[in-house]
This record gives structure tokens, sequence and C-alpha cells, in this order.
């Protein structure tokens, strides 16, 4: 029974000094765990484990200590015939407790309580491992974002080439990659490239290029980071995705159709005379053309998802990539 | 002697198959429960309508056994899930039948459910009491379309692919959480060998459980509630169950007459 909590009583538990042994032995552990941890551990943990113990006797002394009413023994009037109870009729057969003598401390609730607890315990411990894999994996793995595309000397001036890459040589067909690559000569910054990721910004269909595909000019290179490179010159007029209509123009701003901004592009930079393709960036609208472009960039967005005006406020988050 | 009397041999017979079913009752009551779910009181004037539910627990049916088969060949692995379709489709016994039972299957299992619903709708047998059962089988329309969804990315051609690449930026358009469900989805930021066994593994273990869970349900709620009168009945509505009385025409071995038998 819980002492009762009147205004007159002092609080409870009263001010002690054993805490001040619990953290003296939690101090212990964490310095033992650096400088000898199979020695003064053990004996951090004792000295924690023992005035833990103190501690929580004295704090509860006046739980524990309250004083039971005297009970009246119990006098019953004998039976004039009282006979065992069978063991076949089991708690059916047990007297009825006195209403006072029952919920002093209900132990069937206790047992519940703590089989449901510790069920749902041990669901847990279970469980978190189990998210790892199922969710958490999905946002944390970092890929890599360097792709040699070979010398920059393949990629004609002025004109667009259609660029395949595998973003993971041992995974196969699955990760191979397509890009609309146009070189636009030197600028005073240095070689300037147009590169537009094929993903529509619609639902992510692969925009094609319209307008005649010279694949008997097709080139090949090899990388250790892009796999086997491809490239095929083409003379687009546009970009057109084949499943709902999407229309982009050469820099590959929307013309018509249902996506919400431009195509995405890619970063890059020359490195020993070599294109090398870097993270993929999302576009709402590109104003000029060329080394000239003024791109407004965003990070990386989902197609479908706007990332300009009223509507990209729906859009607060992306995910890690 | 009379005339209806038993040959022994007959009754030794009838002992000998009895016996078993005895048995299994005495120590599980499985028979009074397979007695339960079977012999029911249904309303006079139900009609073929109301067939279309045992319909669809058919279709789904078939739909886990020619799965089960079909999961003995394929390979959920990006190089070779569509060569072991192909394999499946050409060189298996029968591998053409099975795939297409699950393909076709597939489509008979979610236009059935619609059907269904459909039925359940106009009866007006969403009422109360049966308004819990009307919920679970919408979370089983959802789950059903989620094994459509999964299902489809499995024969990984280009239909399979980009209509699962749509499937998933539709997803990602959702306010706030899109993106996040679009990557949860794909398993990561692009789709990729995670992806299609992890569709698998969703297609054949997570959400047919779930299914089978709910269908039990579902059924357990039927059973319970009894089977609704089309609204033009003249039976009145809210009769209390009756426990059929077992007419000794009728006997069988689940429905013992008073000779004995299986207690009921």
């Amino acid at each position: 029974m819980e002492p009762a909590h009147g205004d007159d009583k002092p609080h409870l538990p009263p001010p002690s000094l054993w805490p001040v042994g619990f953290a003296i032995g939690v101090a212990c552990i964490l310095v033992g765990l650096i400088v000898r941890p199979l020695v003064i551990v053990p004996i951090g943990a004792a000295i924690a484990i023992v005035f833990a113990f103190l501690w929580a006797r004295d704090a509860t002394r006046d739980y524990r200590t309250v004083s039971v009413p005297e009970v009246e023994p119990e006098r019953r009037p004998p039976r004039r015939r009282a006979r065992a109870i069978p063991a076949h009729r089991g708690e059916a057969g047990m007297p009825e407790p006195e209403p006072g003598e029952i919920e002093r401390f209900p132990r069937s609730i206790f047992l519940e309580g703590a089989t449901l607890g510790f069920g749902a315990l041990i669901g847990g411990l279970v469980t978190i491992p189990v998210l790892g894999p199922a969710i958490a994996e999905a946002f944390v793995r970092g890929k890599k974002h360097e792709f040699d595309l070979g010398p920059i000397t393949n990629f004609p001036v002025g004109k667009y080439v259609i660029t395949t890459f595998f973003t993971d040589p041992s995974e196969g067909t699955v990760s191979r990659r397509t890009a609309y690559i146009r070189n636009n000569g030197d600028s005073p910054k240095g070689p300037s490239f147009t590169i537009i990721s094929n993903r529509c910004a619609h639902l992510g269909c692969p925009v094609q290029p319209n307008g005649p595909v010279f694949d008997n000019q097709k080139k090949t290179t090899h990388s250790r980071s892009a796999g086997d490179v491809t490239i095929i010159p083409a003379l687009p007029a546009g970009f057109g995705c084949p499943c709902h209509g999407g229309q982009y123009d050469k820099e590959g701003n929307r013309t018509a159709g249902p996506p919400v901004r431009g195509l995405d592009r890619y970063e890059y930079l020359i490195r020993d005379g070599h294109l090398v393709l870097l993270k993929p960036f999302s576009v709402w609208k590109v104003n000029g053309t060329g080394a000239n472009a003024k791109i407004q960039k965003y990070p990386l967005t989902n197609p479908g998802d706007h990332v300009h005006g009223i509507e990209s406020w729906l859009y607060p988050w992306q995910p890690p990539r | 002697m009379p005339r209806n009397r038993k040959s022994a041999r007959r009754q030794r017979m009838e002992q000998a198959i009895v016996y078993p079913l005895d048995w299994l009752e005495e120590r599980s009551g499985l028979i009074g429960g397979i007695r339960y779910f079977l012999f029911r009181k249904v309303p006079a004037d139900t009609n073929w309508m109301q067939t279309l539910g045992s319909a669809t627990l058919t279709a789904f049916i078939v739909q886990a056994v020619t799965g089960v088969i079909l999961a003995m060949f394929y390979k959920p692995d990006p190089n070779s899930a569509y060569q072991s379709i192909q394999h499946i489709t050409n060189d298996v016994t029968l591998g053409w039948l099975v795939r297409g039972m699950h393909r076709w299957g597939a489509s008979v299992f979610i236009i059935l459910m619609f059907f269904h619903m459909a039925r359940v709708f106009l009866f007006g047998a969403y009422k109360y009491p049966r308004e819990l059962n009307w919920i679970i089988g919408v979370l089983l329309l959802v789950l059903g379309m989620l094994e459509g969804f999964t299902g489809y990315l499995l024969p990984w051609d280009q239909t399979a692919y980009w209509a699962t690449v749509v499937g998933i930026n539709l997803n990602g358009t959702a306010p706030f959480l899109g993106p996040f469900l679009a990557q949860f989805l794909r398993g990561g930021a692009e789709i990729g060998p995670d992806t299609i066994s992890r569709f698998y593994s969703l297609h054949m273990l997570l959400l047919p459980g779930a299914i089978i869970g709910l269908i039990g349900l579902h059924l357990y709620l039927v059973v319970r509630l009894g089977v609704s009168s089309p609204p033009w009945s003249k039976e009145a509505a809210g009769a209390d169950r009756v426990e059929p009385e077992p007419t000794p025409g009728r006997r069988g071995l689940l429905q013992p007459g008073a000779r004995g038998g299986i207690p009921r």
C-alpha cells in the first residue's frame, strides 16, 4: 500500500548520499574502459551495483515499511461435515475469498503484465534489427558518382551524342544509364558540355531524341568506372518521351506535355583530357544555350516532383541519394 | 426384424469410418468446427450472385498454387530473371500453362474482387452488422492490387521495367513523404538488383501472408454473421441463428442422426 501524500508529510524519497557512490562507480567504469578494461571496469561495476542497491533500498524504505494493519484471525464455524475438496473440481472448489481479502496485491495482474511486457520487449528487440535491411538500407547506401566517359575528343563540338554507360559495371545491364551530351567547345572557363539525363521529369521514362540517330557511327570505349561506354551521334530537334508525350527542347526545357520541370542534368569535370560525369541534379529551367546557359539548378528530385513555385512546397524533403 | 436394420458387415464398415473421425473430434473439436463452418443456414432466396466471394477465393487459391510452382523455377536476379521466365515458358513441362494461369488468373482475381464488391454494395450487404467485413474486404482489395504491382515487375522485360519505373515515380509524387516512399520501394536511389528481389519477396511472402490472414478473418465474419438475404427478400431480417435439426434423410458422416456417431 502506498503511503498517503499529504502536504504535511516530508517529500519522498529523502535526500541520501548513495547516488554519489553510484556515480563514482559509473565514473570508474568509464575510466576503466579507457585505462584497464579487465581490471577497473569490474571494480567500478561492483561499486555501482552495490550503491545502486543501497540507494534503491533507501529510497523505497518508506514504501516497504508501511505498517500492515493487523488482520483479524479468521474464525469460521466448523462445518458439520467438512470434506476435502475433490481434486477434479479444481479451482471451482476453492473457497470464495472474503471481500477484504482480495486485491491487496493482485498477483495475477502482475503476471499478466510481466508476460505482456516481456513479450513486447522481445518483440521489439527482434523487430529493431529487421528495420535495418527492410527500411534503412534504402536510405543510407552511398553510391559513387564519378564515371569516366573517355577522351573529350570523342564528343564532336556543337553536336549531340547519345552516350550510354554503367553506374556499376558489376551489376550488369540494370545499371546502364543514358545521357545526351553536347560538346559546347571551349569557353573562358574551360571546355563546356551540356549533359542531359534521359530520365523524363514526368514519371521517369526514357526520353528519346526527336531526330535521326546515326547508329552506323557508333563508337565504343571502355573505362573502369563506367564499363562499356557507347557514343552514337544524333541530330535532335528536341527530346520526347514515349510514355505520356512529354516534350522538351534542345536544352531540356519542357515545351509540352505533363512534365513538371526541365530534364535533369549531370555535373562534370575534365580530368586528363577525359570527360568525367559527376552527380545528377534537377533543373527548373534553362535560359540561353550551350556554354552561356543560365541553369536554374536544384538538388536531384524525384520525377514528377516540382522544384519551383508554390507546388514545390509539397516536396520539402528529398531522401539522401 | 425391422426392415431397415443394416447388415452387420455394413455396421462394421461405418464404425471403421467413423472411428478415426471420432478420435479426431474428441481430441481437437475440428470436426465440429468444420461442421459449424460448412452446415450453416442460409436464406432460402440466395442466388448465384452470392457465389462471387467463393469464386474470388478460388481465384486466389489458383494464384497461390501456381505461384508456388513458378517460384520453383523463377530467379529474382536482374541478369537471369528474364531467362528464367523464358525457360518456364518454353522448356518446363506445361510451364507455359502454369505461367499463363498465374498471369491471367491475376486479372481474374482482381476482376472477381470488384464483382464481389459490387454485389455486396448493391445488395446492401455491407450494412450493420457487416461493416467490419466490408473494411476487411477493402484491405484485401488493396493488398490484391499491391500483388499486381509487385508481380508486374517480375517478368523483367521492357514493359515490366518501365511500368514499374512509372508506378514507383507515381508514388514519389505523393506530397511530403512521396519521395521517401518511392526510395523505399526501389530499395535505393535507382532501380537495381535489390529492387527485383525486394518486389519478389513482397510478392510471394509478405503480401500473400497478409491476404491469407485477412481472408481467414473475412470468412470467420461471414460464418459468424451469416449470409444476408437479397434486398427483395420476403424473409424477415435479424432472425436469430437457428441450429439446423438433423433430418433422418440427410444423415451423413459429419451430420449424424440420433443413432450416435460424432457428438454434436
